[in-house]
């Protein structure tokens, strides 16, 4: 299987960084955001921006994967 | 008229709607095997997104995760780091098994094993991983649903009878429809757990506080501790959320069911657009939060925790509504059971039980034994539910590394030329060994860390290192 590529695997680098491995700098409860704990609101905003970062990595693939069908109906 | 007949009423409607759109979905398709386990690879983008929430969304979701945020407090944000993460996860996973098994025509996920090793034995082992963490799963769904259809229905119906009628009534349609069934019942279950869980998150914490805002303040005056990990716990930490966060994540697609819902995509950009949008469904689970967070509050005394969501309702809402929010609560009990029997029962057909015991077996054969397996494993998740019921969490925590056990052997056989079927087997068996043997003995989590994420970590060293061992004595 051809592995997905470098960008596409950074850009889904960033959610893992921002709501797992940085845990220390962002479970607390001050400052409140909207009335919500700032853990809570960091959580919840991630939830609208991973898809953002995933955006960005789907249009990496998809245009990768027309240059390889394209290669693939040339040569066949 | 009596509230116990009003919600019972309500609860048995849903669940009538819900059990007729299962049967249809049968309607103008010819049952072979392929078209009833993966729908003949034919869903599209909506379809597969129903499909993979109605398996997200469980009894669990809805009952232990307001139940953690009532109990625990902040360790329940694990929850919230999972989901997005597990689709991010699967954006690098699915897209190529689904490619896969188009061009094998395979159906379950020990199939790909078989296809990538070609050892019939570690494919049953694989198989029987799989069954056996299942099983305990399936049996978690009822227990939840006897519980749901009990207290909505102010007590006038028991659990145990609940759970015969409504096992008895998944059996028949996953008989009968078999995934696409599942499919569009996930449709009717995903609309009212949606409404459930937006009107009853806004109006409770706005009912008894005034609205959001002032009820975290209240909260976080009364327990200051309860909002930051480890909560209400000692040992839920941040080693312990990390652990977990990612454990849960890589692992969430491992999960024979989950896996296999890659095999009804049309494409694998179907898959990808599907992770894309994925963690947007999660926008409802910060609210069943709000909920066992007010329950803080306004009901400190529940003596189980996992009461919290439907005493809330109970307490709050005329009857009527809870008899919905128990027809939502049973469905999103059948739809994952339906999946959970469905993967299992094929698992043990295609590859445990003609691999092994009738190697002269057709597909019309399997796809007969797999049926009659349905109503098996029914049958038997039925007992477990009813005649146990202490060790029900450690249970479906075992599972859950167990399944993760499985992922060195997927990730490696997807991407690395190098990895061998006996290091995949050794990574494998050790980390079973080591999951049954720290969680059985009540050792997790590990000094602060998810034993299955130990064991996880051990099994890809271990394949990986067996696997350089064994390279040159290979085929290569």
């Amino acid at each position: 299987m051809k592995p997905p590529s470098l960008g596409a695997i950074l850009l889904g680098l960033i959610p893992f960084a921002a709501t797992c491995f940085s845990v220390a700098l962002w479970d607390r409860v001050h400052p409140m955001i909207f009335g919500v704990p700032f853990n809570f609101f960091w959580l919840i905003l991630w939830l609208l921006l991973t898809p953002v970062c995933m955006w960005g990595a789907y249009r990496l693939e998809a245009s990768r994967q027309r240059d390889t069908d394209h290669e693939d109906g040339g040569t066949h | 008229m009596n509230p116990s007949v009003i919600a019972l009423t309500v609860i048995c409607s849903i669940v009538a709607v819900g059990s007729l759109v299962g049967f249809l979905a049968r309607f103008q398709h010819t049952m072979d095997l392929e078209q009833w386990t993966v729908g003949k690879r034919s869903f599209g983008v909506v379809l597969v997104w129903l499909l993979m929430a109605g398996e997200i969304y469980t009894t669990y979701t809805l009952l232990g995760v307001s139940g953690w945020a009532y109990s625990r407090g902040a360790p329940v944000l694990y929850i919230l780091g999972v989901q997005p993460l597990a689709y991010v996860f699967s954006f690098f996973i699915l897209p190529q098994i689904c490619e896969l098994g188009q061009k094998y025509r395979l159906q379950t996920q020990a199939d790909v094993f078989q296809t990538r090793y070609g050892n019939t034995y570690l494919t049953a082992f694989v198989a029987l991983v799989g069954v056996i963490s299942l099983l305990p799963y399936a049996q978690v769904q009822l227990t939840g649903l006897g519980i749901i259809v009990e207290v909505s229905s102010y007590g006038g119906l028991h659990r145990t009878p609940a759970m015969v009628v409504a096992f008895g009534i998944v059996a028949a349609f996953v008989f009968v429809s078999g995934v696409r069934g599942v499919a569009w019942v996930s449709v009717i279950k995903d609309l009212l757990l949606l409404f459930t869980a937006v009107f009853v998150g806004i109006a409770v914490p706005f009912i008894y506080f005034g609205g959001i805002g002032p009820m975290f303040a209240a909260v976080a005056r009364a327990k200051p501790n309860h909002l930051v990990m480890p909560g209400a716990t000692t040992n839920l930490g941040h080693s312990w959320y990390i652990s977990t966060v990612l454990l849960v994540s890589l692992s969430f697609y491992m999960w024979p069911q989950n896996f296999a819902a890659s095999f009804t995509a049309r494409s694998g950009n179907t898959l990808r657009r599907n992770a894309v949008l994925m963690p947007l469904y999660s926008l409802t689970q910060p609210l069943i939060f709000f909920v066992g967070l007010t329950a803080v509050l306004v009901l400190p005394d529940l003596s189980n925790g996992d009461l919290a969501f439907l005493a809330m309702v109970r307490k709050t809402f005329p009857a009527w509504f809870l008899g919905i929010v128990g027809g939502a609560g049973a469905l999103t009990a059948m739809v994952p059971a339906a999946i959970q029997l469905l993967s299992a029962a094929t698992l043990f057909a295609k590859n445990l039980f003609r691999p092994i015991l009738a190697r002269g077996m057709t597909d019309d054969q399997v796809a007969h034994l797999a049926r009659m397996m349905v109503l098996v494993l029914t049958i038997g998740a039925l007992v477990l539910a009813i005649y146990t019921s202490a060790s029900l969490v450690s249970l479906l925590l075992v599972g859950y590394a167990g399944v993760a056990q499985l992922l060195p052997g997927v990730l490696f056989g997807l991407y690395s030329r190098r990895v061998t079927t006996t290091g995949v087997f050794v990574g494998m068996a050790a980390g079973i060994a080591m999951v049954v043997l720290l969680m059985l003995t009540g050792r997790d989590p590990f000094k602060g860390v998810n034993a299955g994420f130990i064991a996880l970590c051990c099994n890809f060293a271990l394949t990986g290192v067996v696997s350089l061992l064994t390279v040159r004595a290979s085929s290569r």
